[in-house]
């Protein structure tokens, strides 16, 4: 029970080397632009570890730079592989090779589209990481004296700027936080001692928002203090003033730039079509073995015997060899 | 006395020819080179050319342009010579060709060399251009509602936040413009009119400065309102406070983004037009020994190359004496058949 038998006459078996060995080469530069890509990916995420609470979503950069190298290995066997099919004394070397060669393509093929899947996957687990990274961010902006945490307040402002957003959701998770160290609050104030009484933490808490949540498209300068007080400004309305501050919230912004990078696979398809022509090629050159006419119409096929019978085929000696290891004490 | 003779076999001045083809062809690569960095500088110059009063800066990517246009031509037509110099016949097709060809290549050069002092000289002119137009924008931050100034606004806040720099020589130039538009002045304040009445032009002046003034690496929240007003922040002390705003003027911040620029493209143009002053001097060599071998006959023999054929102060006399001749293409005292002396 063949499965996708087609007939191969000597021209086509000719013209699917060659057609085979330039997409090869294709696949291998593709392989090495899904390599780069994983570097750039992770080089991307890396820069922003610090509102990053874990580093889950590292596993996709690494899928992808570890099936980019492998893609690159195999296209460049698949090249050679082709270059020797049309010489029928020199394809017979290749013989033993070829199906563990074929056994590993497929796996990684399956691996190449699995990190795609990965990328939409991983969305979920990445917002999750961001919201509580950035909330702690938030929550140490102030504590720029305590070792461990002095940077959190210049990253925060370089973030906000970079990518034009206030806040984790919004630019009202400030008003929930005490953003001002206690070493610049004069306690003997009656405004400040007014705001610590109001809430039952004792924190100084104002609706107000950092320089760097300001937006400079805005035609005026911008209002970061009082912002939910119409009357502390002249000619201002909270409510439709859109341009005074971002009004975007910085998970949303770094969840929208990460899927934007990871969208970018597709070399996958690539290297699956080039292994189905290369085992159409493999097993019409193993008919003309042992023939002296090397010019004699051949068939090829994808698989032998039908699917459940070639997989029963690679699995029956894994499974012979895990018996026998579990028999040895 | 010739300067500069050197002696060629055959076999040398093939080879010579073969590596003349060489490095034109590299000359090629150097001026695309030299065109791409004339581009690169032009691109940075208008990202910025709102704050830069005057465009004669750009003489110098124009320059470097035209410059590498022309190199990738002349080493073209320098390439398809020297391949063909390696054979006598095909050498008598170019030969009324060579002499002009490495004169203009000289002159060629030159420009080169001048494109690359260009890059150095420029920092004068820079610094006069960037001092009235940053004084300009300034001026003008507040008319976000003027046609033709209304993103000078976000113009200088992106500056001064990428370049970290405040204001022109410091952040104390914002005390002197009115950057908030009268659009958002309560004129009924008492606070405001004080202000206005406080200077003789009506401006309302303030000692604060724009958010993007802001320094990231402050350890507080940024004071940007009464800067200079201990009292009015706790804990503050405007003297010894170092990193709340930046300190550095956007002057020098763009004249040393600009000049750091222009010293490397300098340098690489420079480098550039040493290895053409080479490949002409070669070009040079090839000419003369190929025009000898012409004059003594025999295409298998020594010839002598030079790149003067006298000293120089000949070789400056007889030309400055063609050029003199060159009006006078008929002296009528030396004809005889004209006031025949009977």
């Amino acid at each position: 029970m063949v499965v996708m038998k087609m007939k191969f006459p000597f021209e086509k078996r000719v013209k699917l080397a060659q057609g085979l060995w330039v997409l090869s080469w294709f696949a291998a530069v593709a392989g090495a632009i899904t390599f780069t890509l994983g570097c750039i990916l992770k080089t991307e995420l890396r820069k922003r570890a610090e509102v990053m609470d874990n580093t889950d979503v590292h596993v996709v950069p690494n899928t992808l730079m570890l099936v980019g190298l492998a893609s690159l290995g195999i296209n460049y066997f698949a090249g050679k592989i082709c270059q020797d099919a049309l010489d029928a004394g020199r394809f017979p070397r290749w013989k033993t090779f070829l199906k563990p060669y074929f056994a590993t393509s497929c796996f990684f093929t399956v691996l190449m589209l699995l990190s795609v899947v990965m990328s939409y996957v991983m969305k979920g687990s990445l917002e999750n990481s961001l919201k509580i990274g950035l909330r702690n961010g938030i929550r140490f902006y102030k504590d720029t004296d305590t070792p461990g945490r002095c940077f959190q307040k210049q990253n925060i402002d370089r973030l906000q700027m970079d990518f034009q957003c206030c806040g984790n959701t919004d630019h009202r998770d400030w008003f929930e936080v005490q953003w001002i160290s206690n070493r610049y609050l004069d306690f003997s104030s009656k405004d400040v001692k007014d705001r610590i009484k109001s809430n039952v933490d004792g924190r100084y808490l104002l609706d107000g928002v950092p320089f760097s949540c300001c937006n400079p498209s805005s035609p005026r300068p911008c209002i970061q203090y009082q912002i939910t007080n119409n009357s502390a400004h002249y000619n201002y309305d909270y409510q439709t003033e859109e341009l005074n501050i971002y009004l975007r919230g910085c998970r949303e912004a770094l969840v929208h730039y990460y899927m934007g990078l990871m969208n970018t696979i597709g070399a996958g398809v690539l290297t699956g079509s080039v292994l189905v022509c290369l085992r159409y090629l493999q097993t019409a050159m193993e008919a003309v073995a042992g023939q002296e006419n090397t010019e004699i119409e051949t068939e090829g096929y994808l698989l032998e015997k039908g699917v459940k019978e070639t997989i029963m085929e690679y699995v029956d000696p894994v499974r012979m060899y895990s018996h026998l290891t579990r028999l040895r004490p | 006395m010739a300067v500069g003779k050197v002696t060629f076999t055959k076999a040398e001045r093939e080879k010579l020819a073969q590596l003349l083809w060489l490095l034109n062809w590299i000359s090629v690569l150097t001026g695309v080179i030299l065109f791409s960095l004339g581009l690169f500088l032009r691109v940075e110059i208008q990202k910025r050319q709102e704050v830069m009063s005057d465009q004669e800066i750009l003489y110098v990517p124009h320059m470097l342009i035209t410059t590498g246009l022309v190199a990738c031509c002349i080493n073209f037509l320098g390439g398809k010579i020297c391949y063909e110099c390696t054979d006598t016949s095909k050498f008598l097709r170019w030969k009324l060709v060579l002499l002009p060809y490495i004169v203009c290549t000289f002159f060629f050069t030159f420009c080169v060399l001048v494109g690359a002092l260009m890059c150095y000289s420029i920092r004068n002119q820079l610094e006069e251009s960037l001092f009235l137009g940053l004084r300009n924008a300034m001026r003008y931050y507040k008319d976000t509602d003027t046609p033709g100034r209304c993103f000078l606004k976000r113009t200088v806040d992106l500056l001064q936040m990428q370049f970290q720099c405040c204001g022109n020589a410091g952040y104390r130039d914002w005390f002197h413009v009115q950057w908030i538009s009268n659009r958002y002045l309560d004129m009924t304040s008492s606070d405001v009119r004080d202000r206005l009445r406080s200077n003789v032009e009506g401006k309302y002046l303030m000692d604060g400065v724009p958010f993007s003034c802001c320094s990231t690496l402050s350890p507080r929240p940024c004071i940007q309102q009464q800067v200079t007003n201990n009292s009015a922040h706790y804990n503050y002390r405007h003297q010894t406070e170092q990193l709340n705003l930046w300190r550095r003027g956007c002057r020098q911040a763009l004249l040393d983004h600009y000049t750091s620029i222009m010293r490397s493209i300098g340098l690489i143009v420079l480098l550039i037009w040493l290895f053409e002053l080479l490949v002409l001097t070669g070009v040079r060599y090839l000419q003369t020994a190929m025009e000898n071998v012409l004059r003594l006959g025999n295409p298998d023999c020594e010839s002598d190359g030079w790149i003067l054929e006298n000293s120089l102060a000949e070789t400056a006399r007889s030309n400055f004496n063609i050029i003199k001749n060159l009006g006078k293409c008929y002296q009528v005292d030396d004809d005889p058949n004209i006031n025949p002396v009977s």
